[in-house]
Parts: structure tokens; sequence; C-alpha cells
């Protein structure tokens, strides 16, 4: 190294010791990580449902999955939608289509109110997306009927033209396994953080709910319920 | 001469892993040319499921972040690590496992990721049990060096060390938490952590696999053979210095300017978006201190076309590293986000900083290693261009697509509404796309030219070692 040499006593032990280059590179790296999300763990602002109740759903007992009504609040998925977005999961639909609305206003009129987190605090893990080489699908919801999905999803330049999306022919052949949709729910409800509050009964009931339904039924079911779950008051300042 | 430093270094690995990298460039960015093409041209999915974009898009990146880019680093670092050390390295076997391990790792994923097994996290989708073998593999990787460094004969530890260092260090970290999941079975397993805070830490890791493993990585390539290719020290001591200790600190906090306008705290968007400001200081700075090492030997750039690569991959650098603070502002970020535009300042750093600062040391290391010319230096020269026209056709279309994007989805009508279908946006995108998808087979081709010179440099060198003794016997 051509100029000065001279150097400071720690960045002088720094690159004459190995030990001590390891642990200061680990202290130093960690501070970013510590300040920027150990505090959304524990802040009562990071979740909105903090401040405005209304947004989760108030279950009752005795209450099943499908005694919720749209706009009831933010609930867990139903067993057919659970298994829904393994699918979205697997076909990587997240590459292309995001799920968080940006509070604009072009975004609000193309779709629709502005994500809160807490509606996506089931979502383990969560679909955000990065990128929208197809459209935000974060309230598609209600959108479209279930028979124009199927079409779509087989073939997306039918309904479509202008559209860069695969066909998905081979969603209607495949079927939901029952025992994995079990073990998914179980999963999600022993998460370690963040659990998913199923209910013994629900999980009793996925079998049946899930019994014959192709990986198509089970998309269009996710796809269907999203964004639907928080009745928004315009009135409101959610953030 | 040769024959001295192959009794007293390890290079038998590193030409492994030299070979192996170039493969992959090869193969990753082939891949990248058939996804680019899918969205020009949707047939081509041929509606085959193991086919499909959404399926080999994480292919793509895995392969050219994790095989061509693990590869390239675990080369270079642990060829100039007993270079600077004066050691060989600290176990041979173990460098072998890692070999090994790492090639296992990859063939997994070229057969897991196309079958749709995957945690759906950016940069992160192998799944559990793949995860774990990464963690070991990398841990090896991570000892075997710095036992070497322990070994050292040197008494301070040489710059490029510092950065393959901290490159491992934050590696493991950001690996381990973001990778935290719940198996329901073998090939299946979901993120323990949800929502917002799962959001937050996939872009930790996101921004710093970029930050740490193809920048301060390669920055440690080019700290050893920008010098070396050069023949001269590097510039400035005190700046490689600031460069190090800026960059540790400021890189991770930089993930959170990936949420700006999202559920995600404004507070968190907005540290994250000031520190990437911030950020331009200590890139620059390296940029710099690598490019005027070059001062009072820049006449070597007109023959050195191993230089070139070298001197290009840092203005690549200082230009995405510029980009990215911009693009990391949240007015910008308002346009940009969500668009090519983010595609393209990913590959101006991928195509132009990352493969090409490779692929000048992957060229060193062929020349040292087989202590060999190269078969052909116009061929070094035609892939240098193909490689930096390609990476320029690429930026260029995702630029203008990405704006065009933006602008598109913002823009209201006369009327007060808005003046285009989401579709309509699709459809402009067309000629951009196919544009793209030409940048990239060109970079491709740049590839295919490197690996057929590298394999006939190589039996070229093999044959007339072979040739060496037989003269010598008659």
């Amino acid at each position: 190294m051509s100029d000065n040499n001279q150097t400071g006593p720690i960045q002088k032990k720094f690159e004459t010791n190995i030990v001590v280059m390891i642990l200061i590179t680990l202290g130093l790296v960690s501070v970013g990580g510590l300040v920027e999300i150990v505090p959304l763990f524990y802040l009562d602002e990071t979740m909105e449902h903090n401040q405005h109740k209304e947004i989760l759903w108030d279950r009752q007992a005795g209450q099943t999955l499908n005694d919720w009504q749209a706009g009831d609040g933010v609930r867990p998925y139903k067993p057919l939608e659970l298994m829904g977005r393994k699918v979205y999961l697997r076909e990587g639909c997240y590459l292309c289509h995001s799920q968080m609305i940006r509070p604009f206003r072009d975004e609000k009129e193309r779709y629709g109110h502005y994500s809160l987190a807490t509606e996506s605090m089931y979502d383990h893990p969560f679909q955000w997306g990065s990128k929208r080489t197809g459209p935000d699908l974060a309230r598609v919801g209600g959108k479209y009927s279930d028979d124009w999905h199927m079409l779509h999803l087989r073939a997306p330049r039918s309904v479509v033209p202008e559209s860069v999306m695969p066909n998905y022919v081979w969603l209607d052949d495949a079927t939901i396994d029952p025992a994995t949709t079990v073990k998914t729910m179980e999963v999600m409800r022993d998460m370690p953080i963040s659990p998913v509050p199923y209910t013994a009964a629900d999980i009793a009931s996925a079998k049946a709910e899930v019994e014959g339904k192709s990986e198509m039924d089970a998309l269009v079911a996710y796809l269907q319920v999203l964004g639907t779950m928080v009745k928004f008051d315009e009135t409101k300042d959610y953030r | 001469m040769q024959a001295t430093l192959d009794q007293k270094y390890n290079f038998e690995i590193i030409k492994a892993f030299s070979v192996m990298s170039i493969v992959y460039l090869v193969v990753g960015t082939g891949v990248g040319v058939l996804i680019a093409s899918q969205l020009a041209w949707p047939f081509l999915n041929f509606d085959i499921a193991e086919l499909t974009f959404g399926r080999l898009r994480p292919l793509h990146t895995n392969a050219v972040i994790f095989a061509f880019g693990g590869c390239a680093l675990m080369a270079t670092s642990y060829y100039s690590v007993q270079r600077t050390c004066g050691v060989p390295l600290w176990s041979n076997k173990l460098a072998w496992f890692v070999f090994v391990g790492w090639n296992l790792i990859i063939v997994g994923a070229v057969i897991t990721l196309p079958l749709g097994i995957t945690q759906s996290k950016e940069y992160a989708e192998l799944e559990w049990p793949f995860d774990i073998a990464i963690a070991v593999v990398w841990l090896a990787y991570t000892l075997n060096f710095v036992m070497t460094i322990a070994n050292r004969k040197t008494k301070h530890i040489y710059v490029s060390n510092w950065f393959f260092l901290s490159m491992m260090v934050m590696i493991t970290l950001l690996h381990v938490v973001n990778s935290l999941a719940v198996p329901v079975d073998m090939f299946n397993s979901y993120s323990i952590f949800s929502g917002v805070q799962d959001a937050m830490i996939q872009w930790w890791w996101g921004h710093n696999a970029v930050g740490f493993y193809l920048t301060a990585g390669f920055l440690g390539i080019m700290y050893y053979f920008v010098p070396k290719q050069a023949g001269r020290p590097v510039f400035s001591y005190r700046l490689s210095v600031i460069h190090f200790w800026a960059l540790t600190f400021g890189y991770v906090w930089l993930g959170a300017h990936h949420l700006q306008y999202t559920a995600l705290p404004d507070w968190t968007g907005s540290v994250g978006a000031a520190i990437s400001l911030a950020m331009i200081i200590p890139s620059w700075g390296g940029a710099i201190n690598g490019m005027m090492t070059l001062s009072g030997a820049w006449d070597k750039l007109r023959t050195d076309y191993v230089l070139r690569f070298l001197i290009v991959s840092l203005a690549f650098y200082a230009m995405s590293t510029f980009e990215g603070p911009v693009m990391s502002s949240k007015t910008v970020n308002a346009l940009s986000h969500y668009t090519d535009w983010t595609i393209g300042h990913v590959h101006s750093g991928a195509l132009g900083w990352v493969a090409m600062v490779a692929a000048g040391a992957l060229y060193h290391l062929v020349m040292k290693l087989w202590d060999t010319r190269m078969y052909s230096s116009s061929l070094v020269n035609v892939h240098f261009w193909l490689a930096t026209i390609g990476a320029v056709v690429y930026i260029i279309a995702m630029w203008v697509s990405g704006i065009m994007q933006g602008l598109m989805w913002r823009d209201y009508d006369e009327f007060g509404t808005l003046t285009y279908t989401f579709a309509e946006s699709v459809a402009a995108m067309h000629p951009y796309y196919a544009m793209r998808a030409v940048g990239g087979l060109i970079y491709w081709a740049g590839g295919v030219v490197m690996l057929y010179n590298v394999i006939m440099t190589i039996r070229m060198a093999t044959a007339s070692e072979a040739a060496k003794p037989a003269t010598a016997t008659a």
C-alpha cells in the first residue's frame, strides 16, 4: 500500500489480530439490523389494530371461520384459501404481482385503499412482492367472478390479450391433499412468532373443507379473499 | 517458479472453483435470457409447469448469485488469502468439502426450484434442508479462511481479506435469521416471521446479499486483483480503511429502502433512505481507490484486456452505487418501486460490476494457476465488448421501460381519471422486453466466448505441461 501507513491503535489491533477483526465486524454489522428490526416486534404503532380494534376479527367462542363475513376484520385463512396460497407461493406469483398498495391517489383508484400491516399479520411468509409485471393483487378479491379467474388462469390471453402471464393449465387436475392441509394449519397455529389462532374445531373441519377440491379451486378461493377482510372507513387515517 | 508455487499453495481447489464459476456464468445467464424472452413472448413458457417464469426466475437468481458468484468468491478468496498470508490453506480437505458441498447444493437447486419447491423469500428460495446444508458449508468455508489467516506469515492482514471476512460474518448472520422456518414436510416449510416483520427481515437479507455477498466480497476481489493485474500498489491505504469501516457499518441499514411507502412504519424506511444516501461516500471512495490504482499506468488499458474488465467494472460500480441512493430517496422510489427500473439497477450492478470484476479476476487466475498466457487474448477482448454492450443494452431497455411504467401508472387525463389501464402498460413494455432479451443474449454470448477461451487455454497448458517431462527424459 502506497501512501501513509500510520494507523491508530484500534485499526492496528484490528488488522493484526484475526479474532479482534471477527468480533469488531460482527459487532458493527449487528447494529443496523437490531435498530431496524427488533422494534417492529414490540412497538404498538407497527400494527394498526392496536389503535383500530375493528380491523381485526373479534371472534366469539364457538364461531367457525365460515361464520365470518367480508369486512368483519382480519382472520386466519380458511383451509382451502391456505392451500390456494401454497399454490401461489409454489408458482412464484409474488415475482410478478405485489400485494402492497401504497398511499398514492393513482394506486387508490387502480387498486383500492392502501394496505395495512395488520392485513398480512397471518402471512407466513409475507407476500408483498417487489415487482409489478402484472397488477397488484392486494384487493383483487371480489373484483372478478370465480369463472373469470379460472378462464384467466388457464389462458390469460383469452381474457386479457396484452397479458404475458403463463397458462396455468395443470391446476385443474391437481387435487388438494387433506392431510397436508391439516399439517399446514397445525404448523401455522404452533408458530413460535406470530402464531395463527386456529381453533381445534377449525383444524378438525379442514379435511372436509378441502376434500375433492382442485388446486384451481383453492387458488381462486385465496384470490377471492384478498383485500376483503377489512371494511375501511374513508374518514379514518389508519397509519 | 510455478512448480514451487504449486507445492507451496493449494492451487487445485482454486482451479476447480474457477472452472465451475465460468460454467455457472453461462448456465445462469442462459436461464436469464430464457425468462427475459418469456416476458416478451409468453408462448416460451410452453405450458410446462417446470419451465414457467415463476419457477425459473428463482433458478436464474440462485444460479448467478450463489453458483456463479459463490464459486467466483470461493476461488478468489481462497487464492488471495494464500498469496497475501504466504501460507497454504489451513485444510485442503475442508476446502474440497466446501467445493463438493456447494456444488451439490447447486445441483439440488437446479432440481427443486423448477419443481416449485420454494420458501418464496427472494434470493433465499431454497427449502429448509438446503438452508441447513448452506449454513454448514458456509461455516466450513469461513473456518478454513479464518484459520489460514491465523497461520499467516505476515504481521498485518491485507485489506482484501477484511472485505472477504466481513462478507462471511454477515452472510452467516443473515442466512441463519432469514431462513428460520417451521417445516411441514421434507420439501415444504413456512417462515417463522409474518407480515411486516417478515418483510423487513427479508429485505434486510435481500439488500445485504447485495451489500455483502455481491459488494463486500467482490470488493475483496477488487483489492487483490486490480493491484496485481495493474502491477501497482493500491492507490490509498487510508481510503481503503474508510471504505471498509463505512461500508461494513452502513450497508446493513439499507434493506428498509425496499419498503418505502408500504405498511412498514415510516421511520424505518426513512432511516434506510438516509443511510442509503450517505453510502455514496464509501462506495465512491472505494471505486476511486480501485481506479486510481492505475494512476501512472493508464496506458496498460490499451493492451491489457483483463485490466479493462476490472476498470470498467469499477465504472459500473460507481454508476450503480450512485443510482441506488437516488432510487432509495422517497420521491424517486414512489416512481421507481415495482417497475423494471429496479431490475435494471440490479443488472447494472450484477452484469456491469459483479460479473465483470469476476471475469477479470478469473482470467488473471487462469493464467496464474495454469502458468500460461490465454489461448487467445483477442477473444478476451471480444468477451469484453460483448459484456459491455450487452450490459448497456440491458440497462437502457430497463431504464426506459421502468420509467415509462411508473409514469403510465400515475398518469391522469384531462378529466381527472387514470389515462391507462394496467394492461396497456404491459403492452407498452413489449419492445423493451425484447430489447432486454437481446442485451442479455449478447452478454451470454460473451460468457460462452470466455468458457471456450478458458477451456482452450487449459488444454493448451496441459498439453505443453505433458510435453515437458517427455523432452526432459529424452
